[in-house]
């Protein structure tokens, strides 16, 4: 049974020992570990169990491929505002084969990645980045003699998770983009016996893949997904449905060019071509890319690119108009400037005056019936009393 | 509800011809305001009406449903009378004070819809998951509602005897009593809750009507105006139909509504004066004047009825009923109107002046409330029986 209180941890040995590791304070790393359990949307309870995981579990060990891309998804991890975060993840993970950050090369490396598939057979961890070429035999990516096809496949046979970083080993990515003269396709395409679970963007913030690591470290299992193989903690809602420009959309507030009043008010990018409305991602709550305080794209003034969606990312112009998925804009929009009201007009006044003065005239009407009915009877009553007295 | 304590003359049909001058030009106010209605529910508030942001709420509201609601306190203020204090002899004053109120209430009811922006979700206010029961505008909404449905009950003898059902009517004189301690207490929660509203507006309400003891008045002149309305429609009445006036009922009625107006009067001054706000009454301003103007009508019925042989005179009841009604108006237009201000010192320049079409609803709805005394009064029995009837 995971610990589910955090106060438990204040003063555990392993807790210190795991934050003095990270170069961080006790407080930071428990503040870290609730961010991240927040960030995967786990309920209450669940930051001590990440926590005591990331500070007590054995280190997965992790595969790390790496097929037609940029590196861009590596360098964003490594480079990441928080400059603990690549400490934290290469301290969560044994990373046992990663060509970037290798200083072994040529056999000796592939060797090492033989020996630990082996050594952590059913166990390791696969991380796939960088789309992978099927057209002509796959001949367009070979690493040691392999093609990406035979190497993906060799390594995720005792793989225990199959993590695709990015938006190449997600869904193709950019190589894929027509005419895709290589074929390039997702890692789920060619591995169909096993769940891969997918973490478009180009690149994806750290976050998501970092998360996902921890929820494996955690609860021995990869976080709930989607359809597409992607995390629902990061990828269930739009960028539009978060953003910090979406009341400008409501209002119907648009930047229409680069530069002009509205787009230096902060307005909605939507018709500079923003392809938040069709793209899932969580962006606009934990920032792409992890770059810092409001420096994400729409932050910053461009438009969502779309990075995470297939047919939307590279493929569709970066300022053609995105779909609305879920969202019809309004056919009529409220004023920006209310009108106050007018004054009485001749009409109303007239209106106004013909009701008090039929009011006043039928109440001067009935009073003056109802006081000669009064005067009447006062009469008549006078008369009988002279009567009485006559009597 | 016919006196079961007290012997009196049981109430009766007034019957005679329902068309005439009279109901001929209510219909043609309320065909009228049936043809503006229907454009403001398919093109909306804006389409009809001068509304603006800084004033959300016009004669719609302050007249149909706040106005109309005090004017309909007439049943509430007279089973006051009759079941509270036990004073049984105004018992033949109870069922035509409670159609009128009925109108009013149902009226008020039926009014607010239409200045409800999205008016198809009006049942969401009867709808726990969408209801927020921490609002004013919930409690009057539902105290209102709820004090219709129970005022329908209570008249509904008259309809019982009309159509010969007697078991139903006894029945529901098991229970009448309970219905009555209702109507008398939902009544004198939400018309104070009516005041509260104005509490809720805060500084945008002149301090002159800006007070924590707004739904004391509000409440007070409720039960004024009740009584008020017992003069002017007892008299109305009794001219109209021809009829005997029930001065021996309307006299000593008259005294208990001085005695009240007098404790208001006392109240609304020493509530000024405390909190040092009545010097803005003799600034050379519109709220000023309205204000001096709804002073001078609550005071007005000491003038004209002050003295014991000045309330014999049926013409000097009405006139100071009217002049309680007027004052009743203005204290509610005042405070809801004339001395609210959204921009105060932020956004001046807010504008309101009914239009015409909002004019022409408003008459249609009291049209209607004309109209329909009228019919349930010739056809259903409400007034008391009169020997010799003279109705045309």
């Amino acid at each position: 049974m995971a610990n589910t209180s955090l106060l438990s941890l204040e003063l555990n040995d392993k807790i210190a020992a795991a934050a003095e590791r990270l170069q961080m304070s006790r407080r930071e790393f428990l503040q870290f570990c609730a961010a991240l359990a927040t960030t995967l949307g786990l309920p209450q309870g669940a930051d001590a169990a990440v926590a005591e995981a990331v500070a007590t579990k054995k280190r997965p060990s992790v595969i790390w491929l790496h097929f037609q891309e940029c590196t861009g998804c590596t360098e964003s991890m490594l480079r990441a505002e928080h400059p603990t975060l690549e400490k934290l993840i290469l301290d969560i993970i044994s990373l046992d084969y990663h060509e970037t950050l290798f200083a072994a090369a040529g056999h000796q490396i592939e060797a090492a990645r033989r020996t630990a598939m082996k050594a952590n057979a059913g166990k390791y961890v696969l991380v796939v980045e960088g789309a992978i070429p099927t057209k002509d035999g796959g001949i367009y990516c070979k690493i040691g003699g392999q093609t990406a096809i035979e190497m993906l496949k060799e390594c995720a046979k005792d793989a225990a998770a199959i993590i695709a970083i990015g938006s190449c080993s997600s869904w193709g990515g950019m190589p894929s983009t027509d005419p895709n003269p290589t074929g390039a396709v997702g890692a789920n395409k060619i591995i169909t016996d096993k769940p891969v679970v997918t973490i478009p963007g180009c690149p994806p913030n750290p976050y998501n893949f970092l998360s996902t690591v921890v929820h494996f470290l955690t609860f021995g299992a990869l976080p709930e997904i989607d359809a597409l193989g992607r995390p629902k903690f990061a990828y269930s809602r739009l960028v539009h449905e978060n953003c910090e420009r979406r009341a400008h959309f409501d209002a119907g507030r648009f930047a229409m060019e680069f530069g002009d009043d509205g787009h230096r008010k902060g307005y909605c990018l939507y018709k500079l071509g923003c392809k938040g409305p069709e793209t899932y991602a969580n962006c606009p709550t934990v920032l792409f890319g992890d770059a810092g305080g409001g420096t994400w794209p729409v932050g910053c003034g461009h438009p969502c690119i779309g990075c995470t969606e297939q047919g939307v990312g590279f493929q569709k112009p970066i300022h053609m108009v995105a779909k609305l998925k879920n969202i019809e804009p309004p056919l009529q929009y409220p004023r920006i400037i209310e009108e106050k009201g007018t004054g009485a007009t001749l009409g109303s006044a007239a209106v106004l005056a013909a009701v008090a003065g039929a009011a006043a005239g039928a109440g001067a009407m009935v009073a003056k019936n109802l006081g000669l009915s009064h005067q009447a009877e006062q009469a008549e009553e006078a008369k009988k009393a002279g009567e009485k007295a006559q009597v | 509800m016919a006196g079961n304590h007290h012997p009196h003359e049981a109430p009766a049909p007034v019957g005679g011809n329902l068309f005439n001058g009279a109901t001929l030009v209510c219909g043609v106010l309320i065909a009228i305001m049936i043809a503006i209605l229907a454009v403001r529910f398919v093109f909306g508030l804006g389409a009809v009406t001068n509304l603006n942001d800084g004033y959300p709420w016009g004669i719609w509201i302050v007249v149909d449903v706040v106005i109309g609601s005090a004017f309909a306190c007439g049943g509430f203020s007279v089973a006051m009378l009759v079941y509270i204090f036990n004073k049984g002899e105004y018992h033949p004053l109870v069922r035509p004070a409670l159609l009128a109120s009925l109108f009013g209430y149902t009226l008020a009811g039926i009014g607010v819809i239409f200045d409800l922006g999205r008016w198809w979700n009006f049942w969401h206010i009867f709808t726990p998951g969408y209801a927020n029961p921490n609002s004013v505008m919930f409690e009057v909404a539902v105290c209102i509602s709820a004090y219709i449905v129970v005022m329908w009950l209570e008249f509904s003898p008259a309809f019982f005897e009309k159509w010969g059902m007697k078991d139903a009517k006894r029945k529901l004189n098991k229970v009448l009593f309970f219905l009555v301690a209702l109507g008398t207490v939902l009544p004198m929660m939400h018309q104070s809750s009516l005041g509260t509203m104005i509490v809720v507006m805060g500084v945008q309400v002149n301090p002159l009507w800006q007070t924590k003891l707004i739904p004391l008045h509000f409440l007070l002149t409720a039960i004024i105006l009740g009584y008020g309305v017992v003069l002017f429609e007892s008299c109305v009445a009794a001219s109209a139909y021809r009829r005997r006036i029930e001065m021996h009922l309307l006299e000593p009625l008259a005294k208990i509504m001085l005695g009240i107006l007098a404790v208001f009067i006392v109240v609304r001054f020493g509530d000024l004066l405390v909190r040092g706000a009545l010097p803005l009454a003799f600034q050379p301003k519109v709220a000023a004047l309205a204000f001096w103007i709804e002073t001078l009508a609550f005071l007005a019925p000491f003038a004209i009825i002050g003295s014991p042989s000045a309330r014999r005179n049926p013409a000097k009841l009405f006139l100071a009923g009217v002049a309680i009604m007027f004052a009743g108006v203005m204290l509610r237009f005042n405070a809801f109107l004339i001395g609210y201000d959204t921009g105060t010192g932020v956004d001046p320049g807010w504008n309101y002046f009914p239009s015409v079409p909002e004019l022409m609803v408003t008459v249609g709805m009291f049209a209607i409330e004309v109209l329909g005394y009228i019919i349930i009064t010739r056809r259903f029995p409400v007034l008391p029986r009169e020997a010799v009837q003279a109705a045309h």
